[in-house]
C-alpha cells in the first residue's frame, strides 16, 4: 500500500470481437490528483476505466488499483473506491436522503448522508424522488451515491454530459471540493475547458493508445504552445508561428504603416492541441492502412 | 484514511436486510407493480365471486371455490412475475451495474429481492384471507394440520418462483419489454394451472402439460388446505397428490436454483 500511485496500467490490452479497444495503454495515476481522460467516442476511454473498476477483464497486461488487480477485486477493495458511471438508474421511488442513506448501510466507513447531500448541493431536494429532478441534480445525486462510502479513489465517466454551462461550473466547484479533501479521481470526458479547469493532468487516448500524458499546460509540447500571428494583405491570408508575436506585430505595423489587416494574435487552446493530437493519431492511422492496403 | 482499512465491512445479512427494507419501499410506492401483482389476485378473486355470486359448486360458494386458485397465483405473481420483471429492468438500466461497483455483497442484493417476496406475499395472502373471511363469506380452516401443509407449500412455491424468477430475467432482450415477455407467460400458466378456471374442466392435454410447471402443483396443494377434503374425487389422480405436488416443487426449486446461478448476469447481454 505504501506506493504513490492509485493506479498503475502496463501493457493494456483488450480486443473484442470486431475490433481491439485498448492496445497497449500505460498509466500511472499518482494519489491525490485528478487525472482526466480524453478522446473521441470509441477511443478506449470506458474501456479502459471499467477495467480499472472490475467490470471488465484485461486480455493482457498488469493493471493495479489502490494495490489490487481489479480481476480479483474483493469486497473491502470495492469499499475504498466510488464509481459514478455513465449512465445508471436510481431506485425510482425512494427520495433522495432515502437513497444515500441507504447506500452508506454498504460500507465499513460512510460519510454523514446530510454532509454528503449539503455537499453536493441538493439540500432542497432531499424528499425528492430521483425522477422529479433535472438532469444535473440527478447526476449531483450520482456523486453523491459515488462519494458516500468515503473512497479513496473516484472515478467519473462523462459526469456533466448534457449539462447546462451554469450547471457545469457548479459542478466543478464540487470536484475542486472533492480534490482539496485528498480524493483520487479518474475523470473521463470529452469536454476540453472541463479537463483544464479541473485535471492535474490529462491522458489523451485515441484508438485505444495513449498518445500522451501531461499537464494541460504542457500537453503537446512545448512547439504546440508557439503562437500563431495571422494577417491579410494583396496577396491574400498569412499566417506565421513565433516565439517573439511582439517583434512580429511591431514589424508587420512598419510594413503596412499603421493598421494590419485582420491581424489576429492567439496561442493554441487546449482543444487546438487536442485536436492537433487526434487529428496525427488519425493520420498516422490512415497512413499505416494506406500501406496495408498497397501491399 | 486508517480508518476505511480497519473497520470492519457491514455484514451480508445486514446489508441484505437494509435491501429488503429498500426493495419493500420500492414495491409498494410502486403503482403498476401495487396492481399487477399485489391487488390482481384480489381483483379477481372479488370479480368471480360477483359473477358466480349464487351458483353452488358442489356445495361451496364461488369465493371459496376460487380462494386457493388466487393464493396460487398471488404467490407466484409475488415471486416469479414480480422478480423476473423487476431484475430484468434493473439489469437492463444499469442498476445492477451500480450494484456491482459497491461493496454490496450479491448474496445480499438476493437476500433482500426473497424478504420482498416473503413481506408482500404473506401481506397479499392476508388481505386475500381478510377479504375471504369476513366479506365473502368463505369458511377459513382451523385444523393446524391444514396450516402445517399451507406452510410448507407456501414456502416451497415462494422459493421455486422466486429462484425461476430471477432466471428468467435474462430472457427479456430489454428492460422496457420485460413486462411485455413475462406477463403473457404467467397468464397462460395460470388458465392452463387451472387457477381461474376449473381444473378438471380443462382438456386432458392441457392438463399434462401444466402439471410440467409448478403452478399447477401449488394451486393444487392450497385446494387441499381451503377446499373440503370431498373435492379431492375431483382431481384428475382423485386426490390431493401432495407427496407428488412436493416433488415437483422441490425439482423446480433445484433446477431454478441451478439456472439462477448460471444465468444470473450484473450487466446487459451487449455489454462485454
Amino acid at each position: 500500500m505504501e506506493n504513490d500511485n492509485a493506479v498503475r496500467v502496463r501493457g493494456l490490452v483488450k480486443r473484442y470481437p470486431d475490433k481491439v479497444a485498448v492496445d497497449g495503454v500505460d498509466l500511472d495515476i499518482h494519489r491525490g490528483e485528478v487525472f482526466a481522460l480524453l478522446g473521441p467516442n470509441g477511443a478506449g476511454k470506458t474501456t479502459t476505466t471499467e477495467i480499472l473498476e472490475g467490470y471488465r477483464r484485461a486480455d493482457e497486461g498488469e493493471v493495479s488499483v489502490l494495490g489490487t488487480d481489479p480481476a480479483r477485486g474483493d469486497r473491502r477493495w470495492r469499499s475504498q473506491l466510488g464509481i459514478v458511471l455513465q449512465t445508471s438508474r436510481d431506485e425510482a421511488e425512494s427520495t433522495v436522503l432515502e437513497l444515500v442513506s441507504h447506500y452508506a448501510a454498504y460500507y465499513p466507513n460512510p460519510r454523514d448522508p446530510d454532509e454528503v447531500i449539503a455537499a453536493v448541493g441538493l439540500e432542497e431536494k432531499r424528499k425528492t424522488r430521483p425522477r422529479k429532478l433535472s438532469g444535473g441534480q440527478r447526476r449531483r445525486l450520482d456523486v453523491a451515491l459515488g462519494v458516500i462510502g468515503n473512497p479513496e479513489l473516484l472515478f467519473l465517466d462523462e459526469p456533466t454530459t448534457g449539462f447546462d454551462p451554469e450547471a457545469r461550473r457548479q459542478f466543478w466547484t464540487l470536484i475542486e471540493n472533492l480534490r482539496t479533501s485528498g480524493t483520487t479521481i479518474l475523470l473521463t470526458t470529452h469536454y476540453l475547458d472541463e479537463a483544464e479547469h479541473l485535471a492535474d493532468r490529462v491522458g489523451v487516448i485515441a484508438d485505444g493508445r495513449m498518445i500522451e500524458i501531461g499537464t494541460p499546460e504542457t500537453l503537446g509540447g512545448r512547439g504546440a504552445r508557439t503562437a500563431r500571428v495571422s494577417w491579410s494583405d494583396a496577396d491574400g491570408p498569412h499566417e506565421l508561428r513565433t516565439d517573439r508575436p511582439t517583434a512580429e506585430v511591431a514589424a508587420l505595423m512598419q510594413r503596412f504603416d499603421g493598421e494590419v489587416p485582420e491581424l489576429e494574435v492567439r496561442r493554441p487552446s487546449l482543444e487546438d492541441i487536442y485536436l492537433d493530437l487526434i487529428g496525427k493519431a488519425n493520420a498516422a492511422d490512415a497512413a499505416v492502412s494506406i500501406e496495408a492496403g498497397a501491399l | 484514511m486508517a480508518d476505511t482499512t480497519t473497520k470492519p465491512l457491514p455484514s451480508t445479512l445486514s446489508v441484505g436486510l437494509a435491501r429488503t427494507k429498500l426493495e419493500v419501499r420500492e414495491f409498494f410506492r410502486e403503482k403498476e407493480a401495487l396492481i399487477f401483482t399485489f391487488f390482481f389476485p384480489i381483483i379477481f378473486l372479488g370479480i368471480f365471486s360477483a359473477v358466480f355470486g349464487s351458483t353452488d359448486f358442489n356445495g361451496v360458494n364461488a369465493a371459496t371455490y376460487f380462494l386457493p386458485g388466487m393464493i396460487a397465483s398471488g404467490i407466484f405473481l409475488s415471486s416469479f412475475q414480480s422478480l423476473a420483471i423487476s431484475i430484468a429492468l434493473e439489469r437492463d438500466e444499469g442498476l445492477l451495474k451500480r450494484l456491482r461497483g459497491t461493496p454490496m455483497p450479491p448474496q445480499s442484493y438476493f437476500i433482500g429481492k426473497i424478504g420482498q417476496v416473503l413481506v408482500t406475499s404473506i401481506a397479499q395472502f392476508a388481505l386475500l384471507l381478510v377479504i375471504a373471511g369476513l366479506v365473502l363469506g368463505v369458511d377459513i380452516p382451523s385444523e393446524p394440520s391444514k396450516w402445517l401443509d399451507f406452510a410448507w407449500i407456501f414456502i416451497l412455491g415462494a422459493a421455486s418462483g422466486s429462484v425461476l424468477g430471477i432466471a428468467f430475467s435474462v430472457v427479456p432482450k430489454s428492460g422496457k419489454a420485460a413486462s411485455a415477455v413475462i406477463t403473457p407467460v404467467v397468464l397462460l400458466l395460470q388458465f392452463m394451472s387451472g387457477v381461474y378456471f376449473v381444473y378438471s374442466s380443462l382438456p386432458g392435454w392441457m392438463r399434462d402439460v401444466a402439471s410440467v410447471f409448478p403452478l399447477k402443483w401449488l394451486a393444487q396443494g392450497m385446494r387441499s388446505v381451503f377446499l373440503p377434503d370431498g373435492f379431492q374425487v375431483n382431481e384428475p389422480g382423485g386426490s390431493w397428490q401432495l407427496g407428488t405436488g412436493a416433488i415437483v416443487l422441490t425439482v423446480w426449486l433445484i433446477v431454478g436454483l441451478f439456472l439462477a446461478q448460471r444465468v444470473f448476469r450484473w450487466t446487459r447481454r451487449d455489454a462485454g
